[in-house]
This record gives structure tokens, sequence and C-alpha cells, in this order.
């Protein structure tokens, strides 16, 4: 417990842990102090010297943002002397402001507007000339009126200390101070990150959201709290509603992961959900094309249809793709629907191509597949060790966590082959070849050991097979090592020790550890550098597996596996069969389904005969694309339900139109096991949300699913899923809780492990590995390794963000990063036209010469429906988990004459 | 009445030069210096009572003593010459003529805190005396006082010029830190303060060009030969410069304690042309006036000085004579410090702007009493009300002004109702 000490603030005994402001104590006291240059999110400034207060004994007022509370104090926060200098200080500001609040976009959100009237400020004491600069709106995403600047700083602050962006900061001096980008540039990609962090801090008109404006304002608008529907991070968000449409997103400052920070795809990505191109009702397929129908006609046709193939070919040729992208109900209903209605195990969600090592690996060898830790944490770290993510695009709020580490001294440890920012930024830049994860932390445990660097005691008490690991990482020296990975022995000596010999040292890890021949074995890897340093079990050390997709967590969660029942419970051990049968009324088949690549290889041989995917592309997201169109082609009866017409709703017999995440209630959960409630803000464009046609479907087959609300659902899961147990609705309504959360009492879980590991020992295990090298490797033929990944702008299959203006004008197409060596050996110059080709296809695309990539390696997106780059990635796959080789295979690249 | 101590070697041809410098004395007490255990110097300083010439003359042996102890971090010295308050022309001297008396000071400065990395900012607009200040620490740097192995002695110690870019403010201590930290010069809030966490974080102590440049003489006689110059509490000799009104405007080193009509007279020539004194700014632009009837019993220490509510500041005194308009004057001060304001706090950077507006519209006869009440609440709420002292630098003159000279602003009050009056009867 931190020590308490006391303080008394206007008469009244206020009782805080030692360390915190002034304003911070009395806005925990709920006492009023006015600020303008304040902001939570920030280091405290004291520039706009609003939040003066009087303390007995000093000669002056002072900033009660950067006076931390000492013991004894008597604070003064409103006295007519204080009374008087806040009202100069905001009459002064309105002498130089427009004062146009009848029009101005900010009004009822307007902190000096505010204030103004709190305190009096007579708009008269001072009248004299005021700015007239232009309005700036040369971006799609943010309007500046200088004019209405009030110079607090917060937007210069937020975008230099929290994004580290470096777009914006006070020009000039003194009266003529104002926030402008370098050399007053637009803004453009070359110069800004679009986060609108700078917005969500203006306490005033001048910053706004461009699209948003003249949309409604704070008055009008209904704000919904909901978590944001892109990458794993879990951010929570308002949407802002006026006559049923989102015309805007806010922040959410009490949020539990982001603390009111979003990045561009949280708080721009929006306009996809009213977007003319939604599907809006059921279509059925018509020769060639497709015709409008009714939700009763086409779901009866899915019911009729489903159970007439089961009937002739029997459950085992039918299943169900679920998805990430929705909540966790559905997951779970979807799960149930093909265990119950279906009756078979042939269910997968897209996790399967992206952290199914993680789950597999962790839980071999701590005994859970997932993340350890909390995000929040990570600002704590003293050496960060990121391997195969590139954060400050994947997952850009939890890099805000990483680069507060950094600020505060952390040490950075990176490998990945490309130059990425963090890269950048690191003490050590492990530059590895693509697939070589294995050989790199073999040998980086190798110079462990030998320096004597590990943790015996941890080793001892909370391990077991350290002896064959010793054994095997014995074989990895540095020679071997430096050969194997292209990193030189220095780096990698020196990664070791910048790792082993901090207190707390994180590794934090995406799909550049997954998505490989060995991903399991990767994922496997990284457990066991954390186990011999003992860098897990404690706050901000573990691994960090950083989640693609809002609820690729929760997906895997609750039981659209093939070999688990939700709740990770399996479908061998008779226990969990029985019960869940007996929960559902149904016997569960005892041999696992079929993974979800696995269902699209029996459809290409014509041995699957129909098939549900829900919120899912595969036809432009799964690796070897010739390979899934032929899998689809040969489908008997195949419904997708989606929000967009997508690759694959064409080859679909009935295409079923879903609801976005703010068209529904449910919950997801996060990369740190939160699990949090989205909330419905508008209607669903078709008139049923996602788990209302899951149940009706069922229903018609013949398995009633009465449900009237997902919270009915989750009461359900929690009685089923233990690790659920304590959650409900109410209970997170506020802020979401983490798993494990076995009781209605219990406060969920930041850390895991900080006593026994999930394994029936107790003990962790060490998992002796080789090196094996990916799956296709490059030759004379094709020279190059592709490696695949995001772009901050977009996501996954771009559905969302390129409906999403702004957005797509940014990043209006692929592009292939490659060296400027690689570059000028084939006569390439930037944006010059080339072909991609692998053994499996080729594809055109513009060409970006950057020294991100290095010598011999290119990269590629896949969010371009234009540019599918999965034409040319390669079916080798994860040999445990399954899931394919996105992160590397061979290709080669041709330049195109001017076209 | 002059004493030559800091200003010793100014008038010998070529002292800027080491080879002359050295025939003269210089760095010929760092065999001593190093004889001395770091401590001991650190003693010696306190013992002389040598106060901070930057204006604020806090006692600089304290300041030394306040670094915290036992850090793992680097301590640094950084010297201010950032000489830009109006009025104020006296470590130009030092740089130009004698250099190395400072380079000489900041080595034994530098061996008493334990700094062996020193900044000396110097103001941007100095160009000519940057050239000599780094003529010399090359000189020195060949010779061997500076480097490696300082005189010979194992200790390390490099310094480093940094030119400011034309900001009044980043004379302000933390200013300047942020400055030679390549950010933005806006000064911080304190505490921490910079003996703690000033330069790259790490512990800093900032000291004056002229504090810096008076420990050889120290360090050489003892605190004791030094202490019998000025005043019991402010001892030691200032570098002087005297402007505005007199027969003999200059640089000149006096002893602490003298009266400064007394200076005005004897050493200045007394007021240009016979003319009758109307007020003296004691010690830099930013101090408050006096007028000749508060300045009978002021001397040139920072005790009287307190006394008379105003401050000695940086011994640029500014001699006023009769024909002065006051209001104009002040209207020339409120644009300067307007112009300089950082615009880090509200009150600073739109108060002084209508400081400035409001004296402007009295100069044009628009003004009314009230106005004049305004000012004076203005001055009010800006003082002291902000992160750094720019503000008060305005306010405490021109508040005095409004007090002792109210009359000035009135007439022109009046001259403009007047005015106004027979345009409307015309």
């Amino acid at each position: 417990m931190d020590e308490l000490i006391m303080v008394k603030i206007n008469g009244m005994d206020v009782h805080f842990p030692k360390g915190k402001t002034i304003l911070e104590v009395c806005k925990d006291a709920g006492i009023y102090i006015p600020t303008l240059c304040y902001d939570e999110r920030l280091k405290p400034h004291g520039g706009c010297r609003l939040c003066l207060v009087e303390i007995k004994g000093k000669p002056v007022p002072l900033t009660s943002c950067t006076t931390p509370g000492e013991a004894g104090m008597e604070i003064s926060t409103e006295s007519p002397k204080l009374t008087r200098l806040r009202k100069t200080i905001l009459e002064l500001l309105l002498s130089n402001h427009p004062n146009d609040c009848m029009v101005c976009e900010a009004s009822g959100d307007c902190s000096l507007r505010e204030m103004a009237y709190l305190y009096g400020a007579s708009l008269d004491r001072f009248q004299g000339e005021k700015w007239n600069l232009p309005i700036r709106e040369d971006n799609p995403f943010i309007t500046f009126e200088p004019n209405k600047c009030i110079a607090c700083g917060r937007c210069t602050r937020i975008c230099n200390e929290v994004v580290m962006a470096g777009t914006i900061d006070l020009v000039n001096r003194g009266f003529n101070a104002i926030p402008e980008t370098a050399f007053a540039k637009p803004r453009s990609l070359k110069n800004c990150e679009f986060c609108g962090q700078c917005v969500s801090t203006c306490p005033t008109g001048a910053l706004t959201d461009k699209k948003g404006r003249g949309k409604g304002r704070a008055g009008d608008i209904k704000k919904v709290k909901t978590t944001c529907t892109y990458c794993g991070t879990g951010c929570n968000f308002f949407l802002n509603v006026r006559n049923d449409r989102v015309v805007r997103v806010t922040s959410d400052f009490e949020a539990p992961v982001n603390k009111g920070n979003l990045c561009i795809k949280g708080r721009y990505g929006y306009d996809f959900i009213h977007s003319d191109e939604r599907i809006k009702t059921p279509l059925i397929r018509e020769g060639e094309g497709f015709r409008e129908a009714s939700w009763d006609e086409a779901l009866s046709l899915v019911a009729g249809r489903f159970n007439a193939i089961i009937k002739e070919h029997g459950p085992d040729k039918v299943g169900g793709f679920s998805s990430s992208r929705c909540s966790n109900e559905e997951n779970y209903l979807l799960a149930k629907w093909v265990r119950c209605a279906v009756g078979s195990n042939n269910v997968d969600n897209c996790a399967r191509v992206c952290h199914a090592p993680t789950v597999a690996g962790l839980a071999q060898s701590f005994g859970a597949g997932a993340a350890t830790n909390s995000l929040e944490q990570m600002s704590d770290i003293d050496t960060i060790f990121i391997i195969g993510s590139n954060t400050t695009e994947a997952h850009p709020i939890v890099s805000l966590y990483l680069k507060k580490a950094i600020s505060k001294g952390a040490k950075v440890v990176v490998a990945d082959p490309r130059k990425i920012w963090l890269a950048q930024r690191a003490d050590v830049w492990l530059n590895m070849k693509p697939g070589s994860n294995i050989a790199l932390i073999n040998g980086i445990i190798h110079v462990i050991l030998k320096n004597g660097w590990e943790s015996k005691e941890f080793i001892k008490t909370r391990t077991e097979g350290f002896a064959e690991l010793k054994a095997k990482v014995e074989e990895y020296d540095l020679d071997r090592v430096e050969k194997l990975t292209g990193v030189s022995r220095d780096k990698i000596i020196e990664a070791a020790r910048l790792y082993s010999q901090a207190e707390k040292s994180m590794i934090v890890y995406g799909l550049g550890i997954t998505e490989h021949l060995t991903g399991t074995e990767n994922s496997m890897a990284t457990a066991n550098l954390a186990l011999v340093c003992g860098q897990v079990g404690r706050p901000s050390t573990g691994i960090m597996a950083l989640r693609g997709q809002n609820n690729v967590q929760g997906a895997s969660d609750l039981g659209p596996l093939p070999a688990t029942l939700p709740g990770y419970q399996s479908v061998t051990d008779p226990k969990c069969r029985e019960k869940f049968g007996k929960a559902w009324g149904v016997t569960i088949k005892d041999k696992p389904g079929l993974k979800s690549v696995e269902m699209l290889d029996e459809c290409a041989k014509g041995n699957f005969k129909a098939l549900y995917i829900l919120g899912e592309d595969p036809a432009h997201t799964d690796p070897d694309l010739h390979h899934i169109r032929k899998a689809l082609d040969k489908i008997d009866f195949l419904v997708v339900q989606d929000i967009f017409p997508t690759e694959t709703t064409k080859y679909a017999h009935v295409i079923l139109p879903g609801a976005s995440f703010a068209e529904k209630d449910g919950t997801f959960t996060n990369g740190e096991r939160r699990v949090q409630r989205i909330r419905k803000a508008v209607g669903p464009v078709a008139g049923l949300a996602d788990w209302e046609v899951l149940c009706k479907v069922s229903t018609l087959m013949g398995y009633p699913m009465p449900y009237t609300h997902p919270s009915q659902i989750m009461d359900e899961i929690a009685t089923l899923v233990p690790a659920y147990g304590g959650i409900s609705y109410k209970r997170i309504e506020k802020k979401g809780i983490q798993w494990p959360c076995p009781t209605k009492d219990h406060p969920g879980t930041t850390t895991l492990y900080t006593e026994t590991f999930a394994r029936p020992s107790g003990l962790a295990l060490f998992m002796v590995l080789d090196h094996v090298g990916s799956g296709e490797v490059p030759d004379e033929t094709y020279p190059l390794v592709l490696i695949t990944g995001r772009v901050r702008e977009h996501y996954n299959n771009g559905s969302q963000t390129r409906h999403a203006v702004g957005i797509i004008d940014l990043v209006p197409e692929e592009l292939v990063e490659i060296s400027p060596e690689d570059a000028q050996s084939l006569g390439i110059k930037n944006l010059d036209w080339v072909k991609v080709l692998s053994r499996r296809g080729e594809i055109k695309v513009r060409a970006k010469v950057t020294k991100r990539s290095q010598t011999g390696n290119v990269f590629m997106s896949f969010h371009h429906q234009s540019t599918l780059t999965n034409v040319l990635t390669s079916g080798h796959r994860c040999r445990i988990s399954g899931t394919p080789e996105y992160k590397s295979c061979a290709v080669r690249i041709e330049q195109l004459s001017q076209e | 009445m002059e004493v030559k101590i800091l200003s010793a070697k100014f008038d010998i041809k070529d002292a800027h030069m080491l080879e002359v410098a050295k025939q003269h004395g210089a760095y010929s007490q760092l065999d001593k210096l190093f004889s001395m255990e770091p401590v001991a110097v650190i003693e010696e300083v306190k013992n002389s009572g040598l106060r901070g010439r930057g204006g604020a003359g806090f006692p600089a042996g304290l300041k030394w003593s306040f670094l915290p102890k036992g850090l793992n971090k680097p301590v640094y010295l950084t010297v201010n010459s950032d000489e830009s308050e109006p009025a104020t022309f006296k470590d130009r001297y030092i740089l130009v003529r004698d250099p190395h008396m400072m380079i000489e000071g900041i080595i034994i400065c530098c061996y008493a805190i334990g700094c062996h990395d020193a900044y000396i900012y110097i103001r941007g607009e100095y160009t000519s005396q940057v050239k000599a200040l780094q003529k010399a620490i090359d000189e020195a740097y060949a010779a061997g006082y500076l480097g490696e192995k300082v005189a010979g002695h194992d200790f390390k110690l490099d310094v480093t010029v940094h030119r400011g870019a034309g900001a009044y403010i980043c004379g302000e201590e933390t200013a300047l830190l942020e400055s030679i930290e390549g950010k933005k010069g806006q000064p911080r809030s304190k505490p921490p303060f910079p003996a703690v966490e000033g330069l790259y974080g790490c512990p800093t102590i900032i000291n004056n060009v002229q504090t810096i440049a008076s420990l050889p003489y120290i360090i050489e006689n003892g605190a004791a030969a030094y202490k019998q110059y000025g005043t019991e509490k402010s001892p030691g000799t200032h570098l002087f410069g005297i402007s505005g009104h007199v027969n003999k405007p200059g640089m000149y080193e006096l002893p602490l304690g003298l009266p400064i009509l007394d200076v005005i007279e004897k050493v200045a020539g007394g007021v240009l042309n016979g003319k009758k004194l109307k007020a003296i700014i004691p010690g830099g632009s930013s101090t408050p006036v006096q007028t000749p009837e508060d300045a009978k019993d002021l001397t040139l220490d920072y005790e009287s000085m307190a006394a008379h509510k105003t401050m000695f500041g940086s011994g640029g005194i500014v001699v006023l004579d009769e024909t002065v308009d006051i209001v104009k004057l002040v209207e020339n001060l409120a644009q300067f410090y307007h112009h300089e304001s950082c615009g880090q706090c509200t009150p600073c950077r739109e108060g002084l702007g209508w400081i400035l507006k409001i004296v402007k519209k009295i100069l044009r006869g628009d003004g009314t009493s009230a106005d004049i009440d305004l000012l004076v609440e203005l001055c009010d709420n800006i003082e002291m009300k902000t992160v750094c002292v720019l503000s008060a630098a305005c306010t405490m003159p021109v508040r005095s002004y409004l007090i002792k000279f109210r009359h000035e602003f009135e007439a022109y009050v009046k001259k403009g109702a007047s005015a106004q009056a027979n345009v409307k009867q015309g």
C-alpha cells in the first residue's frame, strides 16, 4: 500500500497516496478546479494558469497541476482573489477569440465557453483587434480554425509526447504562437498519422473532426459507448449518433485500455457503417447473379438446404467458419449451431489464419494460450523485446504504451526483418532473415546460459524440462546462429544482456511469430526465453501476443474450434462432452472436426458439401487464392454472411446481410483477455443482427435458439466456461473484466501465472525446438522473400477501411516495398509499375522504394481488392496449428514497361 | 571609487590572447586548485560570500552545495552568457577582453562540483564575442588547459559553446537548458530545480559569466581578500554598466555598497548637460524605477535595493533626465517584453500584449483614468502567476511607473479628453 498523506482542501480533510499532484487529489475528491492546458494523458504543463490555488504559507498561488500534494498543506481552490485572477485570464483569452458560439462546431463541448460562463467573464473589458487567419482544411480529417486556438499546447504535446509523431508544434513566439506543421505544409501521410489525438484534446473549437462538421453538436447527439471493431487492442469510444446515423467518433477518457487515445481507424474509420455498398437484403443466387429476397425466404432456403445436405451426406460434410470480427455471443452461437443443429465438430474461426499458434504454443508451455499480462503494464517495462510485430502500425494504441516506456528510458530490442519505426529507435535491431525465429531465440538463450544470466531460482521452482532445453541450445553457438539468422553476434549478445538483465522485461509479438511453418514452435520459443530469465508471472513481464482482430481472443475462447468446446474444453474429454451434451441437449461427437483450412482442402477435392461462413473472406485473405477459389467453386451450398460484398460472397449461394458492430449489442474480448461491451447505436441495416439470424436458422433447422437478447447468451456462457464464470452484462457495464473471472465476486485477472502455471503440474514446460526455416525459400527463379502484413491506415481485407472517407484517399492502392539496392539492380524507380510473381500466380502493383526493406526482402499488405496479394502466398502451414505461412514466400519482381 | 579585479586585464593590450593573459596570471591558480579538495573549493567560495551575478544574487557556493550526492548521473555546468537584459553590458567585456579568466573560472567550478562537460550559452547576437570566446577556448585546448587532462592533472573537462537564436527568454535558466537540448526555449516548471534535474535530466549548475569569472581571484587570494570589498552581505566587486543621460556612460568595476547618487555624480560625471535628474533604473530594465527622492539613501547592494522595493538586477544603471516621457518609456518597455514572451503561460502571452495596447491607447489620447487602474490590476493578475519571472520583469517596473508617475499618464488622458471635446464642439 502506498503511504497515505493528508491535506486540507477548502477546510476539508482529504487523504491520498503520496506522489499525486494537488489537481489529481482534487479531481479524485470531486473538487472542481478549472483547467485548459491539462489532459490526463500528458505531462503537467502549467501553462494556462487557471488551476492556480492558494496554499497557506506560500507567498504566491501555485499551479495545482504541477505541485505535488504534501502532508499538512492547507489549500484553497476558490477565493475572491483566485476568481479575479481566473476571470482575467479568461477575459484575456476571449479578447482574441471569435466568440461565435452560435455556429461553432465545439459548442456544448468547449471548456473555454464553460469556464467563461462559470466565472462570469466579460467580453467588454478587453476589446481590440482579433486574429483573422484562414481556416485550414487541407487534409481529409482535421479542420483547424486558428482564430479559436488558445495556445494551450495540448495538441502539440499529445502529438510529440504521446504519439511521438512530431506532426505539429507551436511555431512562433509569444502572442503569435500557433500549432503548425513544419514549414506549414499541408498534413499528409508524410507528416501526419491522422490519429486525431490533437482533435481529441483540443479544449475549444480550434481543432474539429472534418467529417462530422455540421452533422450535429454535443447537444444534438446521443453518445453510445462501445468497443472498437478493428484490431485486438480493445479501445473504447463513443459513437456519436444523430438521426440513426453515426456522425462522429469521440474519445472515452475513462476507457481502461486506451484512456481516450485512438488511431486513424478507430477515430475515422466509421463511415463504412452507412456506406451505400452495404448488403441491405438477403441475396439468393440466380444464374451468374443474385436476386434480392426476404429474410423469410432466404432463411427457409438456408435451413432447408442444410437439413437436406446433412440428411444426404451426413453432418461431417457440413461445417461453419466463425469470425473474430463478430461478438462473443455470435461465436458461441455458431459453435453451438454446428454442434447441435448440424451435429458435427467442423467449426473453426479465423484465428486459424493468425493466432492459432499462440493458442496452441503458449498452452503447451504455460498451460493457457493467451497474453499473460495487461496492456497498461507496458509503460513500466525496463526492456521491451519486440519480435514479429510492427506495433506502431498494426496496433497503434498498444504502441503508445511502448512509446511511454521508451520515453521513460526503457531499452528496446526489435527482432524484425524490416526496419520498422520501432527498429529505428531500438537499442538493438536484430535484422533477422524471415523464418529464423527459433534459431535466433535459441542463440539468445545460448548466450544467456553461457554468461550465467539466467534466473536459476525461477528455473528451479517454476519450470520443468530445463536440462533438455540446455542440451538443445548448446548446439546453437553464435557461429551457427549468425549464419541462420543473418544477425551479427554482437547484436545477439547485447539483446540477450538487455532482456535477461533488466528487472522487468516483456516480450511483445505479433503475426511475425505465428504465421510461419513453425508458428506454434516460434511461440514456444518465446516462452522458453521468458522462462529462462524468469520474466513471466510479474507485472510488466511475460508475453503479450498482440491479437490482430477485435475479438480474436473471444472467438477462440468461445468454441468455434474443431477440437475444443467453449472455454478450450476438449471434445475428446468425456467429462466435457457430457457437460455440454447435457446443457445443450445433444450428443457431442468425440472426434475433433476439420480445421478451416482442411475444410477448404476437402471442398477442393469435392468431399465437403455445405459451409456457413460468418464474417470471413477467405477468397481474399487466405493464402494461395487459386486453391481457395477452386475449393469454393466446388461446394454444393455456401452461405456467406457479411456486411459488404467480398471476394468470397461471389461464390455464395445465399448471401445474408451482416450487422456491423454499431448495430448490435454484445461483447468483444481483447488481446489482454478483457471482456468489453459493444452497444447498439443504430438499427441493423437489414433489420436483423447476426446473432438473431443464427438463432432463426437454427430454430428453422429444428434446434430452437429462443434468445431474445445477447445478455442471455452471455449468462449461458458463464455457466459453461469457467474463465467467464463471473462475467455478466451488469458487471461489465462500465468497465470490462479480464478473464479468468471464475465467480461473480472475482475482480478478474491482470497478470497470469503469478504463483503457478496452468499446466497440471503447476510448472511451466521448456520445449526443445530446432530451426526449420521457411517452407519456401528463395532460389534462382524466385530470389526474393515476400513478407505480408498490415499498414496503419487499412484493415485486413479492407472492406471497412476502403469504405471510410479519407482513408481510401490517403492509401488508394497496394504498393510493394522494395529496398533501394534491389530496386536499383532491377532498374525499378519509386512508384514504377512492376509484376510480382510466385510459383502460384502473379500480380501487377506499383513499387515503393524504401529502406524499410532489407535487401532480399519485399513487403506487401493485403488490404486491396484490386491487388489480391494472396494470389502469391504459399500453401505452407504451421505444422501444428495449420496457420498459413503468410510471412514468407519466394517471389520474383519484373519491371513493367511504362504504362 | 573603481577597483580592478575582474577588469584588471581589460586595458592590457591583447589580454584576450593566451600568451598575454598568462603573463598576467591566467591559469596560475590551477596547481593550487588541484591541490585542494573539491569540497574545500566550495567552502572557500561559500566563505567569500560571492553572490550570483545574473540578477537574483543567490550565493554561488550555496547553490553548488545543492547538487544531490551519490547519483549515478553526470553533473553539468552551464555558463549563462545570454546577456540580454536591456541596459546590461558587462559580460561582453569579459568575453572579449579576458575570456581566459572565465575559462579558468569554469575549470575551478567544474572541479568543485565534479563536472566534466561545461556548456557556455551565449546570446546569438554576440557575433564578435562568440568568435573571441571560441578562439580562447581553442587556445586553452591546444595548451592543455581543457581536454583529457586539465593542465596535466587527472581531470577531464570539455567546454562547448552553444549559441542562442535571439530570444530574451533563453536567459531564463530553464529555457536556456531547453534551448541547449535543441527544443524551443520555454521555461520549465520548478521544482524540480536544475541542481536536481537540469540539462538532459541531470544535475546542473547554471552560473552567470561574471560569477564564474570572479572565481580565480577568490582561489588566488582567498575568501577574506574578496570580502574586503563590498558590504558584509554583498561582498566583492561588480561590473556596472551606466548609461542614459550621464556625461560619462560606460562600464565601471566598483565595490558593492556605494551610494548610487555618488556613483552617478562622481563616476559617471553627473547628469548630461546639467539637466535635472528625473528617475533611475537601478539594475536593468526589469527593475522598478527610483525617483531622486527614493534614491537618496540607496546604495549599490542587494539589501539596500530590496529595502527600496527594487532589485539589484544586472548592474545596468539607466539615468533618466527631466526630458524623458515616462508613458513613452513604458510603451517601449511593454513592447519589448510582449515581443519576448515565450507564449507558454496565458497571463504573460495575452496580458503583456494588453498592457501594450492600453498604453498605446493612452498615448493616442483615447485612454481614461479607468484604463490606468486596469493597467495596475492587470499587473497584479499577471505578476508571479506564471511559470517564470518574465512577466514580472515587465509588470514590476510598469507598476512602479504607474504609481510613481501616474500624473504623466493622467496628463495624456486629460489631453486626449479635451482634444475630443474640441472635436465634438467643432
